[in-house]
């Protein structure tokens, strides 16, 4: 039990009022966190106080939760309500999770939906609960004129044993939120200061298993996502964009497609004005394109096909030979400053016993959300109203209101659900391409991308490329380390992360390449190549040094965890929670023990730590994973069957990538434009089995959408050499050539 | 353009499209029956899935000319409450996570359950490999196909 300020000075997280009808309304910020000081939270932006989240309690006991957080896939939609409910002691049968409309005056717009959601939204979701239920509990102690501190609640009810006397929160609801004076407002009723929550024993719903609850909906095809917007008197709109990275808009023949069926009108667009203020999300958005308006999809589809565009190249083209050869000059080139230098790497390196030199590459790669990108727009004289899938629509609001020059108060961004992120979505230059479409047509429309225009449109995880060197002295003990990464506009490398403070001789370098190719966050963003690289360097050290590679690791951590080398504070993970985890997985998987081809691999991202151990067969140069166990350490599990989800999820995907998938380039136009020539992984290459461990250590909720993908490129690279005895440096893995890029 | 009569979960739906317009995008565009979900457009993916009679189709390769008198069933149709023993059994392993494929994995589930109620768990993967799932449930697919055959025995 805790007990925690709803106010910091006269900055409140909470407000409450009664209930239009009967019941009780707490407002809330998810992003309120009650463990600051003072002085922080003066510091915080306002937004962290803004309302945003709703909780009512009607009189018939029904609780709702609003939560203006879209769903991306992480099930954030089931998690978060199940946290307020738990601290407000309702049965979870009685909660409906409802999305909240986006309504510019009640709701403040934030980065919504990422894996990181909970970890911020923790605190302030548990207040919420514990306000209401202490409000309710106020009511009841008056009602039944006994102490407060007398009443117990579970599943909803409200009880004073002594008395015998018991209510549900809805016969009390309204009552807790009655005013003493009945000629005042009632918003203006004050939320208790200080609320208590529970302790982790006390949890009733948080770490039980609760289903998705838009289950039913996705399993009967309801309209939930961007793409399954159809208002009245909407046309569709697409795009064609150009063909290269590098190309810019010169001159069109639309004579024949604009004569076709249904087809509306063909124009070329700006979307960014030279004089635009753009934001960080409109990313690789290209400024100028091309816009087929029709009445239907395959109408503006079979237009495209008759258009004909003609493109300039201003400047000469980059392919994917150009960026391997440019990155790897990088990798040589050397750097102004280290970006962490510990001991003197270079002369323990000259002076070591044994040495060892890899190199490792990975190219771009597209997010290839299922859901194609999209958006609905409806820009009037007055008034723009916008509507799809996206995570940033506070930006996309700023950029629109620079591009249509309309004052914010104009524009309304509703989000949906979306079929699936891994980063794409914070780019909303669809949004913005949608909007001055609808704006030039004088209509409703709905921007679709054609899997080839989402494909091809950019906005890549980065092409990389990272030279590892570690020197062992005469004893085996690691005494060198050097690892120094490149990237395509990206710098790759994370230089206070293990194994900085595990060696004595540490040197971390760094560089990015600027291209014309666009690139952003994807899934775990930089974790998700340095990770499998790393991880398979340190296989290399280990038996380099004669050591069981996981016995070498821990070897390490202890190192970290008794005599870190540097400034303990400076290093960006906990040794003891990285040995957790890796100790975990080791009984787990009865390590040590079968003759299975198997690799392990551990990680920290997202503040999260993950240890994975994996088996498979070689099917010709294509690995087959059989079994994989994972062991996690995101502090409270919330919900465990989703948790599960998203690990498992996370090893598919980054099992797929790492041995399928590729971007490449000539003279600037990517090579694969759709799933036939682009890999994903599909169901008979997915693991047989992946068996998912959870460290129980009650540490407040971290991350859990990424930090189960980076190690496992590592766990199945490790996991092949065991089966062929070579190693493999490269990415894709079915290619084991250097392709970058 | 030109009328077509055609037999959609039960009814029969009148549509004015062009001969050569997939069912896909009749469905979705035309019909607002939206459950049925655009991924790939050539045969790739299989978000598009539906049944043509009792057979699994990709919706985006189906003009819609070429659907004449047979019978249409999208995921919609497929039961009347979101219980056929294929959608109870991704409820029950809670398969979904963004959602997206997940319509066109219980279209292609359903149907080949109905022509091999007892399968292998190479059956299952033969059968569900051309529906992709980007974000990974595939696991979850495997578990929840085998508990619906377990189911409707
Ligand atoms: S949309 Fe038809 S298979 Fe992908
Ligand atoms: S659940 Fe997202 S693509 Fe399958």
């Amino acid at each position: 039990m805790t007990l925690v300020k709803t106010k910091i000075g006269r900055r409140s997280f909470i407000r409450t009022s009664a209930l239009a009808g009967g019941g009780m309304m707490v407002g809330f910020s998810w992003l309120a966190s009650c463990k600051m000081t003072p002085e922080q939270v003066n510091n915080l932006p306002k937004e962290w106080f803004d309302i945003n989240g709703f909780l009512k309690i009607a009189d018939n006991g029904l609780v709702t939760i609003m939560s203006p957080n879209p769903e991306i896939g992480q099930n954030v939609k089931t998690a978060m309500p199940m946290i307020v409910a738990d601290e407000l002691d309702v049965d979870w049968k009685d909660v409906i999770v409802e999305q909240a409309p986006l309504n510019l005056d009640v709701f403040q717009r934030q980065l919504a939906g990422g894996s990181q959601s909970i970890r911020h939204g923790w605190e302030g979701l548990r207040m919420a609960g514990a306000t209401a239920r202490k409000m309710l509990k106020q009511a009841a102690a008056k009602a039944w004129e006994v102490p407060e501190a007398e009443i117990s609640t579970a599943m909803g009810r409200l009880e004073h044993k002594a008395s015998g006397k018991s209510a549900g929160y809805g016969e009390m609801a309204s009552a807790a939120v009655q005013e003493e004076k009945p000629d005042e407002a009632p918003e203006s009723i004050e939320a208790p200061e200080e609320v208590e929550l529970k302790s982790i024993d006390q949890f009733t719903i948080i770490g039980t298993d609760r289903k998705n609850v838009d289950g039913p909906n996705i399993i009967t095809g309801k309209p939930l996502f961007g793409i399954d917007i159809y208002e009245e008197g909407m046309l569709t709109a697409m795009i064609v964009h150009p063909p290269a990275f590098g190309l810019t808009y010169k001159s069109m023949n639309a004579d024949e497609a604009k004569g076709m069926p249904g087809i509306k009108d063909i124009f070329h667009v700006t979307v960014y004005p030279e004089d635009a203020e753009k934001q960080w999300s409109d990313g690789g958005g290209i400024p100028e394109l091309v816009a087929i308006v029709g009445e239907s999809t395959w109408q503006c589809m079979q237009a495209k096909k008759a258009l004909q565009v003609e493109w300039d190249t201003p400047e000469a083209l980059e392919s994917t030979k150009s960026y391997g050869d440019d990155l790897s000059k990088l990798l040589e080139a050397p750097v102004e400053k280290p970006a962490r230098a510990d001991g003197d790497f270079k002369k323990a390196f000259a002076g070591a016993s044994k040495t060892i030199e890899r190199t490792y590459t990975a190219p771009f790669l597209a997010h290839n959300t299922m859901e194609p990108m999209n958006f609905y727009a409806n820009v009037t004289a007055d008034k723009a109203v916008l509507k799809g899938p996206i995570q940033t629509p506070e930006f996309l609001e700023k950029t629109l209101a620079s591009v249509l020059k309309m004052p914010l108060e104009k524009i309304d961004i509703d989000m949906t659900r979306m079929g699936g992120g891994f980063g794409r979505r914070l780019y909303g230059h669809f949004g913005v391409e949608a909007a001055v479409i609808s704006q030039k047509v004088g209509a409703p429309i709905k921007l679709v991308y054609s899997r080839e225009d989402d494909m091809t449109q950019g906005t890549y995880r980065p092409a990389y490329k990272v030279n590892f060197k570690a020197g062992l002295d005469a004893n085996n003990q690691l005494i060198a380390w050097y690892v120094k990464g490149v990237g395509t506009n990206d710098d790759l490398i994370f230089e206070n992360r293990f194994p900085a403070g595990a060696v004595d001789n540490y040197l971390a370098e760094k560089n990015s390449l600027n291209t014309k190719i666009t690139t952003g966050a994807w899934r775990a963003p930089r974790s998700n190549f340095i990770a499998g690289a790393e991880q398979s360097f340190m296989d290399e050290v280990a038996e380099l040094a004669g050591k069981d590679p996981i016995e070498f690791r821990l070897e390490l951590f202890e190192r970290a965890t008794s005599n870190p080398v540097g400034d303990p504070e400076k290093n960006d993970y906990d040794p003891q929670r990285y040995a957790g985890v890796l100790k975990l997985v080791k009984e787990k998987s009865n390590w040590g023990n079968g003759d299975k081809a198997r690799g392990v691999s551990a990680y920290y991202c997202h503040n999260s730590y993950v240890a994975q151990v994996l088996d498979l067969n070689m099917n010709g140069n294509q690995p087959q994973v059989d079994e994989v166990w994972c062991a996690v350490d995101c502090g409270i599990v919330i919900n465990p069957i989703s948790a599960k989800n998203q690990i498992e999820g996370g090893i598919i995907d980054g099992i797929g990538h790492a041995t399928f998938s590729q971007m490449t380039f000539e003279n600037g136009a990517p090579q694969q434009q759709n799933f036939n020539d682009y890999r994903l992984i599909r169901h008979s290459e997915a693991p047989k089995a992946i068996h998912s461990y959870f460290i129980d250590n009650g540490i407040d909720p971290t991350g859990l959408g990424e930090p189960s993908l980076p190690p496992i490129v590592a766990a199945l690279a490790n996991a092949m050499y065991k089966a062929t005895g070579k190693r493999v440096y490269n990415q894709p893995y079915i290619l084991e050539k250097e392709v970058v890029g | 353009m030109a009328s077509f009569n055609l037999k959609i979960n039960g009814t029969t739906l009148e549509v004015e499209a062009d001969p050569s317009t997939p069912m896909l995008w009749v469905l979705r565009d035309h019909l607002k029956l939206v459950g049925t979900k655009f991924g790939c457009g050539i045969a790739q993916c299989g978000a598009c899935t539906v049944h043509l009679e009792d057979n699994a189709v990709r919706s985006c390769q189906l003009p819609v000319s070429a659907v004449g008198d047979q019978k249409i069933t999208t995921i919609e149709g497929l039961s009347e409450n979101g219980d056929h023993p294929v959608q109870k059994a991704w409820l029950e392993v809670d398969v979904p996570q963004c959602g997206y494929c997940q319509a066109g994995q219980i279209m292609t589930a359903s149907a080949f359950l109905k022509n091999n109620p007892n399968p292998t768990d190479e059956e299952i993967s033969t059968a569900m490999n051309g529906n992709i799932c980007r974000c990974g449930t595939y696991t979850r697919i495997k578990k929840a196909v085998k508990l619906a055959a377990a189911d409707s025995k």
